[in-house]
């Protein structure tokens, strides 16, 4: 099996084993660094994180299927979530939305033929008293209005 | 009584400055309490948490000291401290402020948790979209360890204690407890059979004390300046400390803000201290401790934001997040996407919770659309009724209540799409 993780993902899992009573308990820990590298988790990566925790395949899938945040199929460049629970929603989080529709060309769940950005629209991200909110990669943007929206989707290289 | 309106946090949030150890040390008396307690006898300092009427910060409003006691003291498994850091309860944004703000006040709550229920090992288990915030952590933990604070040996007391982070990775579920141990485990985050309690067998097996990121922030206030001082922050009887309350919606000035518990009716706190309804509108509805909690006609927001207050009407304090909404609100399009956001995050083991939250979901959709039958209003509440207390972990419970008080309480506005059609 040709291996698609890199020394890197290994010296950071290296540190963390003494962290945890098992090998299992890095289980998540393992997924985050391999989207980390990878922008996704391609199959193979899933097959080297079994060889690595020594379990079985299907356990790793088990596992990376239930969370929202893996991504098993690859992503645009730049990962756009916009929140739309309650507090958002209150404070127009679904004009976000549209916006973002309209100005992309995509829907809610597609990414834009460039493989430039992906949309989502996500789950309370725990900023409801700066609504509305979204993720932009790994940034967290509160206070929106679509002109805010303009400017930082335009700066995205 | 508490006669002050001290309060613990909230000057030091906003401020980049207050999450340096040298802030900590020098500006917020950090790491005194560590020393204190560890020269105190476990049973001691659990008496004292007792005495400070501490109760969880997490939504169930569990009096910690008790939690701690559950604790066996003998045990051939490593005990654990895990900290839930998930804060995913929709309304929520108090952890994260802890966390980014004041790291030390949690990593010196821990070492103390720790001692008194005889642990060596913490994790804190942070949900997966606070990238920032962990990192953030990370490196207090990493000056912690520079600097004698974690590791072994703690200041030379003999103590040890280690603390890692552990990112969650965009599960609701991952908040409950027994989920997020098996998510802490490596597994799918779906909650376990109890018993066990995670006091007698939880993280590993081992026994472990699960507690939200506020409620062990508060630890190192509690050991300073006592258990009986704490509790006289409170303004009602059991319950004690300062309250982070989080404000959203269609108020003026949502964010968060700081009181004695029991220390404000709803009333005020929209009012007198967010500034009322955004463009001087009417009030709708409140749903006052995270979006699971029972919502509140605008009649009923004289009640005080506190455990008991509330529970006496019919809601609950929760995680203290008080979600406004104003008069022009379509309130079914609310509730259809709170079902919506629960249907979402069940994590299907349970037949009732996983079928009747999408099932609650359509009928509120066809109601929105114009095609509801009045019987559906009904079938709501049967389907709700059939999932609470039906399932193993409270989601059951976080998305019956929301349905049960929205239709009891705004059955109008429900009836009106029925009767009007879409454009009620
Ligand atoms: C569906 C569900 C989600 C929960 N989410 C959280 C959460 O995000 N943060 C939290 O601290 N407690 C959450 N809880 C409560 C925990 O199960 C547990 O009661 C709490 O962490 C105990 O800590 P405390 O006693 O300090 O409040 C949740 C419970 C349920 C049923």
């Amino acid at each position: 099996m040709a291996k698609v993780l890199s020394d890197q993902f290994y010296s950071v899992m290296k540190k963390l084993e003494p962290r945890y009573p098992n090998k299992v308990a890095l289980m998540l820990p393992a997924l985050h660094a391999a989207q980390e590298e990878m922008g996704w988790l391609p199959p193979e990566s899933l097959d080297e994180i079994a060889d690595y925790i020594g379990c079985h395949p299907a356990q790793v899938r088990e596992v990376a299927s239930f969370y929202t945040m893996y991504n098993l199929k690859p992503v645009g460049k730049h990962h756009i979530k916009i929140c739309t629970n309650v507090a958002c929603c209150l404070r127009g989080a679904y004009d976000l939305v549209d916006h973002c529709e309209k100005k992309l060309g995509i829907k809610v769940g597609q990414t834009t033929d460039d493989r430039k950005f992906t949309l989502h629209e996500e789950e309370c991200l725990g900023a409801c008293g700066t609504a509305p909110a979204m993720m932009l990669d790994d940034d967290y943007h509160e206070n929106l209005d679509t002109t805010r929206l303009d400017e930082l989707l335009d700066s995205m290289e | 009584m508490s006669t002050s309106n001290e309060t613990l946090f909230i000057q030091h949030f906003g401020n980049e400055e207050s999450r340096t150890l040298n802030y900590y040390l020098n500006q917020m008396n950090g790491y005194t309490a560590l020393k204190k307690a560890l020269g105190m006898k476990p049973d001691q300092l659990i008496e004292e948490v007792k005495a400070s009427n501490l109760r969880g910060r997490g939504g169930a409003g569990f009096p910690t000291g008790v939690k701690w006691g559950f604790i066996p003291k003998q045990s051939d498994r490593p005990k654990y401290v895990v900290i839930n850091a998930d804060e995913s309860e929709p309304g929520t944004f108090k952890d994260r402020d802890i966390m980014r703000y004041t790291p030390f006040l949690l990593l010196e709550g821990m070492v103390i948790t720790g001692h008194a229920i005889g642990s060596n090992v913490g994790y804190i288990y942070i949900r997966g979209e606070y990238t920032r915030e962990a990192k953030l952590l990370n490196e207090a933990i990493q000056t912690a360890y520079d600097r004698g604070y974690l590791g072994k040996n703690i200041q030379g007391t003999g103590f040890d204690f280690d603390v890692t982070v552990h990112r969650g990775a965009g599960a609701y579920i991952c908040g409950e407890e027994t989920a997020l141990l098996n998510s802490l485990e490596g597994k799918r985050g779906e909650p376990r059979v109890k018993p066990p309690f995670p006091a007698i067998e939880g993280a590993f097996r081992g026994p472990t004390v699960v507690n939200n990121v506020e409620t062990i922030a508060n630890l190192p206030f509690i050991v300073n300046r006592g258990g009986k001082w704490f509790s006289d922050l409170g303004n009602l009887p059991g319950s004690g400390g300062t309250r982070l309350v989080g404000v959203s919606g269609h108020v003026k000035k949502p964010g968060l803000y700081e009181f004695g518990a029991g220390g404000v009716t709803i009333r005020e706190l929209i009012y007198d201290y967010c500034g009322g309804i955004l463009g001087d509108k009417k009030l709708k509805a409140v749903i006052p401790g995270g979006s699971s909690s029972p919502v509140l006609r605008a009649d009923e927001i004289d009640v005080i934001l506190d455990i008991e207050p509330l529970q006496k009407i019919g809601s609950m304090l929760g995680t203290a997040s008080v979600m406004v909404v104003s008069e022009d609100y379509n309130v079914v399009q609310l509730l259809r996407r709170m079902i919506h956001f629960y249907a979402h995050e069940s994590c299907g083991q349970c037949t009732p919770c996983r079928e009747g939250s999408q099932w609650m979901e359509d009928i509120v959709k066809k109601i929105l659309r114009g095609q509801g039958r009045e019987e559906d209003i009904d079938l709501l509440e049967d389907i709700a009724s059939n999932i609470d207390g039906k399932t193993l972990c409270a989601l059951g419970e976080a998305v019956a209540w929301p349905v049960q008080s929205f239709v009891k309480k705004f059955r109008p506005d429900f009836e009106a799409f029925i009767r009007g059609g879409a454009h009620a």
